[in-house]
């Protein structure tokens, strides 16, 4: 398919973009095959707006007399009005922009045709592999193995070809256990606690249906991660009610009697269309631009954003309460075990591990716990808060877990690598990027599409000084320990970098920002230039007393 | 009473249990134990409300509400001890003589001399001069000279020239409780002005010729404009309902060129009961979100403190903008007139913003213009109906300026919350009495120590490292937004869960900076003493050859002198520095919780270092004598773990 034939009206002059909080500027619109490009005309400041068609969630259009309005939503919340004269034109515009931003097909995305124009120091597809992950963890322990079980996806499909796995469990039970588990999700290492040899695993549900039914090498499995006479728990992110009903379906829970060494606890983490439907409500409140605060706090309350919040949080401090206090392992499993498990198993390694508050162990963290572990990115961020489509397997279960980790960091913001806008610019490569990164919805499906042949990796770009300078939080002082954030209504906030970044100027707040780096960079000069005073005298110093034993 | 356990609020499984005293100015609660740092000291001004509940197996639950939002849960083991703590402690919540309060006891050691400094500090002669009057069109007027007018006003009263005595005093006869229009602030650059007043005796028809005199000489003391904004702070509602007792609101007929505008702030009874609603929000035991959204948003209080702002808003655009002279009065002038003549004077002026300045502007708009500290804050036993948060919803409205415009401010969180607490505390004369009369007859300032020295004296704990007096923000009148509006205002946990450490970002930014630019001063100077060293060493060096020994011993005294200087300065050094900041909350969160009834170092109100340091010393000194792996204890300082450990017993 050729974009040309999508494009009825590549380019329109005279057109008038509206911003909040901007003055209107005129100038000229132009439709490429993947971006909608805007350049104001005048010489004083010319101005270029570049947008992915990927990154539009829906438009709108209007028209008094022969002026049309388009009204474009993004999915990074921004809002946008092109006022367009001549209705012909328009019309044309607003449908290739609605064609070119709803393109079926992945390998007519922006990342299979973009050229990066920076220089790639390191790969970002072979940045983080797993066998370096396992390095690390044998030179801890001896008591896992990397499987390749999974090679050819052919055991679970969302899963990664290799896995680490208890060492005396072999591959032949692990076939078995796949069977008895959701998507084959079997149980698999997430994090490995060095403080006190306690681990995270995570997996999906067992399919223990109504009758019951057990497998033995399931049990086996899980037992192997507990020490001589230890408990562990296994923390289930349904609701007792709904891990119940899922029995009827062929799901369920682990049933005591069965696993004598595990509790169940059940935490209540909500999914799809629930956390959709809040998205939708929270973004429609934070943009009412109405006078009056009378019913903000409601609205806020009644799109239960702030809840699941704290739902998540809660649940993920459990786990690493029970990891680091408790000095018992911890199994992690939902339904599928694709999404608030991944919420909960990342950022209880945020609360337990100080590398995952680095910016290349969260990235490491991103990709272990989200990429690898079969997140189904493309399902899940098809669309965001102004889509009409009601998708079922749309959900900002993504959005949710940086949400999380930015209340952590505003809680503990010296224990940082990393600022807010690492968080927002990982938001935003969900949703629309030129990056193949987050394309495709497992592990199986990217090699499918050969991403790493044919499409940069997101971190290949994030990963140079020039654009990791941006993203670096002047606060960090390393912090080796773990960190406990308070989950009290009180403590949590609305994510306004995010949620109120195209409705608000943050001309004072940015001001705050680059007045604390300065301070902070003063104060480095100042160490440096004192540093090589000193040595500079100690050398003078020694030249003397050199001189004088002469 | 001995064997008497200290609940913490978060979870009731952690009591401390330890000796409670009753002292004549303190509630002293010390914990059992091997050091004696855990103390909580609770001033008998800051209670609020004791109640008692019904008697447990474990003994006598007594739970204390403290001004300064403080929540104190007791349990006496025995039935009478706690009833007699009861009555002791409802007397002493409640003097009845000002002799009684702590102020008239509290010693911080001075000497008289520099107590009479003290007082010195916040002078508002000076003050009206740095504004630049008196001038051409305003001036000293003495008519209140032995309070003769009016009672409530301080004897210095600015007022235009143009008004005569006969003015001033027909316009106080005509205004509640004779409080007359009167400077409050005077714009230098294009002479609008801001004054104020209490509504006038009108009813629905009286008029007062003098009154309307006084009026035209403000609006002509602004020879720039043609008219003058009269502001009413109340709901229209409320000033028609008071022309029936034959008050009210200026009639624009009856006045020449002026403009009236209603701003709906509602009256103290509101304000009371929001406020008690919103803290019972706050004492909800691990509350859901919807619980505690829900619960902030009936409260009312963000809207309310929204109300206030919007007044001063509108206020200081009139003068900065439109160049116009405004009048402000509520119905007694000494409330909403506060609130928003303070809110306005802030946004304008950028000395307010700095510690000095906005001593300087509580000292004007509020306590030299007879705001009834003691009325509305409770310092005497009184009528419960005349409390109101008023000065903390102006408190409250500088905290949300200063989340807006974090660079704009000189001082830090901190010193509001600790200004909050002195205006209940009673430890410093200056928030005594209704009114300037009253605390010259009491002497206040020969018995009892300023607050503002003492703040003063430790300015370095409250400093906004963010501020710099050449910042953009720092310059010209402030321009807050108006809309959208819907969540510029928010929660202030810092003040009002003040005391659960647990809630409150671990790592604080504000205290991080302050100890990097605490460095960066240290490293400035060691700079200045390398360099010259460095140039002396090169000197010597080209002398070496004409009196080497001399220079050479020199030099070498010079140099110990300053490796020890440098020993204090190594990158090592830094970091434990660096740690000892922020580590009063990193990471050992689970540690911290521990620390958190630990408050006797805000509260130690008898300890004139009501400071930030002791503070932080406090908790790293908890830190250290805690291994971050004492386990079995579980990280508890949140609710929400907390009923997971309940299912964790449960399951």
């Amino acid at each position: 398919m050729e974009f040309a034939e999508l494009i009825k009206t590549p380019r329109a002059d005279n057109v008038a973009l509206h911003r909040p909080f901007y003055p209107a500027v005129e100038g000229t619109l132009c439709l490429t095959g993947h971006h909608l490009i805007f350049s104001s005309r005048r010489q004083d400041n010319a101005e270029e707006l570049w947008l992915l068609h990927s990154n539009i969630d829906s438009i709108e259009k209007r028209f008094v007399g022969s002026l049309g309005t388009i009204i474009i939503k993004c999915k990074d919340l921004r809002i946008i009005q092109l006022d367009i004269p001549g209705m012909e034109e328009c019309l044309n515009i607003a449908s290739s922009i609605e064609a070119l931003s709803t393109l079926d097909s992945v390998t007519l995305m922006y990342p299979f045709f973009y050229r990066p124009m920076f220089e790639i120091v390191e790969d970002g597809w072979r940045s983080f592999l797993p066998d370096q992950e396992f390095e690390l963890l044998t030179s801890v322990t001896d008591e896992w193995r990397l499987s390749c079980i999974n090679k050819e996806f052919s055991v679970c499909p969302s899963y990664p070809p290799v896995v680490i796995v208890p060492k005396s469990i072999d591959d032949e039970a692990l076939r078995k256990v796949a069977m008895f588990r959701h998507g084959s999700r079997f149980p698999v290492l997430s994090y490995y606690h060095k403080k006190n040899g306690m681990v995270m695993m995570r997996s999906s549900q067992p399919l223990t249906g109504t009758n019951g039914r057990r497998c033995k090498e399931d049990e086996k499995l899980i037992n192997a991660t507990l020490r001589p006479g230890k408990r562990g728990y296994i923390i289930d992110t349904r609701s007792l009610n709904v891990a119940q009903q899922a029995r009827a379906k062929g799901g369920g829970f682990e049933q005591e009697a069965h696993y004598p060494q595990w509790r169940r606890i059940h935490k209540c983490i909500e999914r799809f269309n629930i956390l959709q439907e809040s998205l939708i409500k929270l973004v429609e409140a934070c943009n009412d631009q109405s006078h009056n605060m009378d019913r903000w706090l409601s609205k806020l309350e009644a799109s239960n954003w702030l809840t699941h919040i704290k739902e998540i949080l809660t649940a993920a401090c459990l786990a690493a309460q029970c990891i680091d206090r408790e000095g018992a392992s911890v199994l992690v499993h939902g339904t599928e075990g694709t999404d608030s498990t991944l919420q909960v198993t990342s950022l209880a390694q945020i609360i337990l591990d100080p590398r995952c508050r680095t910016i290349r162990g969260f990235e490491s963290l991103v990709v272990r716990e989200w990429l690898q572990a079969g997140h189904p990115f493309q399902q899940r961020c098809a669309q965001s808060a102004y889509s009409n489509s009601k998708q079922k397997w749309e959900a900002p279960v993504f959005l949710l877990f940086l949400d999380c980790v930015w209340q952590i960091l505003r809680q503990f913001p010296c224990s940082f690598e990393f600022n807010e806008q690492f968080l927002i610019m990982l938001f935003e490569h969900a949703y629309a990027s030129q990056f193949g990164t987050f394309l495709g919805n497992n592990e199986s499906e990217r090699s499918k599409l050969k991403l790493p042949q044919k499409t940069m990796s997101l971190w290949s770009w994030v990963n140079r000084s020039e654009e990791l300078c941006k993203f670096q939080n002047p606060l960090f002082e390393a912090n080796s320990l773990v960190i406990w954030p308070s989950v009290a209504p009180q403590s949590l906030q609305l994510w306004e970098g995010v949620f109120l970044r195209w409705n608000r100027p943050s001309k004072f707040l940015d001001e705050a920002q680059e007045e604390m780096i300065s301070i902070i960079k003063y104060n480095k000069e100042l160490q440096a230039k004192v540093n090589a005073l000193r040595r500079q005298l100690a050398e003078m110093e020694t030249d003397d007393r050199m001189q004088e034993n002469l | 009473v001995e064997n008497v356990r200290l609940l913490d609020r978060l979870s009731s499984r952690k009591a401390a249990l330890g000796t409670l005293y009753l002292t004549a100015t303190h509630v002293i609660f010390v914990e059992n134990g091997s050091e004696g740092r855990k103390e909580t000291w609770v001033l008998h001004s800051q209670i609020s409300s004791i109640e008692k509940q019904a008697t447990t197996a474990t003994g006598c639950p007594l739970l204390i509400r403290c001004k300064n939002f403080q929540v104190i849960q007791l349990v006496i083991p025995q039935e009478r001890d706690c009833h007699d703590i009861y009555i002791s402690l409802i007397r002493l919540a409640r003097p009845v003589k000002y002799e009684e309060l702590y102020c008239f006891s509290f010693n911080p050691k001075l000497d008289k001399e520099e107590r009479e400094q003290g007082w010195k500090l916040v002078d508002l002669t000076e003050e009206y001069n740095r504004m630049g009057v008196p001038n051409n069109y305003w001036q000293i007027s003495d008519v209140n000279r032995d309070y003769g007018v009016c009672d409530s006003y301080p004897t210095e009263v600015y007022v235009p020239r143009s008004a005569t005595a006969h003015i001033i005093v027909g316009s106080s006869k005509f205004r509640s409780r004779r409080r007359f229009p009167a400077l409050s602030y005077y714009c230098k650059d294009n002479n609008a002005s801001i004054c104020r007043s209490s509504q006038p005796l009108s009813g629905f028809s009286a008029r007062c010729l003098e009154d309307e005199q006084m009026l035209q000489a403000i609006r002509k003391a602004n020879p720039g404009s043609d008219f003058l904004y009269v502001v009413d702070t109340r709901p229209k509602l409320n000033a028609m309902a008071n022309r029936a007792a034959g008050k009210g609101y200026e009639n624009e007929d009856n006045y020449s060129n002026i403009k009236f505008q209603f701003i709906g702030i509602e009256n103290i009874h509101v304000m009371r009961n929001s406020l008690q609603k919103m803290l019972e929000v706050c004492e909800l035991k691990s509350p859901s979100m919807s619980d505690f959204l829900w619960g902030l948003e009936n409260s009312g209080w963000l809207k309310h403190i929204k109300a206030i702002m919007d007044a001063g808003i509108f206020i200081a655009k009139a003068v900065a903008e439109e160049g116009v002279s405004v009048l402000v009065h509520c119905s007694d002038g000494w409330d909403r007139t506060a609130q928003v003549c303070s809110v306005a004077s802030l946004l304008l002026d950028p000395y307010y913003r700095t510690m000095k300045g906005f001593m300087v502007l509580i000292e004007k708009d509020w306590v030299s213009f007879g705001h009834k500290f003691n009325h509305r804050y409770g310092n005497l036993d009184g009528d419960p109906k005349e409390i109101s948060p008023v000065i903390d919803q102006f408190i409250e409205c500088v905290w949300q300026l200063m989340e807006q415009f974090p660079c704009a401010f000189e001082f830090n969180e901190r010193f509001l919350i600790h200004i909050q607490h002195h205006i209940y505390s009673c430890q410093f004369g200056n928030f005594l009495c209704n009114s300037q009369k009253e605390r010259r007859e009491l002497k206040i300032q020969e018995r009892t120590y300023s607050l503002w020295a003492h703040l003063w004296k430790n300015r370095a704990d409250y400093l906004n490292p963010l501020y710099r007096p050449d910042h953009g923000q720092t310059q010209g009148t402030l321009h807050p937004r108006m809309a959208p509006c819907n969540f510029l205002y928010k929660f202030w946990s810092g003040m009002y869960n003040r005391f659960e450490k647990g809630l409150h970002p671990r790592q604080s930014v504000t205290d991080y900076l302050m100890a990097v630019k605490e460095e960066t001063q240290q490293l400035e100077e060691e700079l200045e003493v390398l360099r010259e060293r460095l140039a002396n060493l090169q000197k010597s060096q080209l002398n070496d050859y004409k009196v080497p020994s001399k220079q050479q011993d020199r030099s070498k005294q010079f140099g110990l002198s300053t490796s020890d200087n440098s020993l204090a300065n190594t990158p090592q050094e830094y970091s434990n520095d660096l740690k000892s900041f922020p580590s009063r909350s990193p990471s050992q969160g689970d540690e911290e919780d521990s620390a958190l009834i630990l408050t006797q170092d805000n509260l130690k109100s008898s300890d004139p270092d009501l400071s930030a340091t002791s503070d932080q010393e406090s908790g790293v000194e908890d830190l250290s004598c805690r291994s971050p792996s004492v386990g079995g204890c579980l990280p508890s300082e949140d609710s929400g773990k907390d009923s997971d450990e309940a299912v964790f017993l449960t399951v």
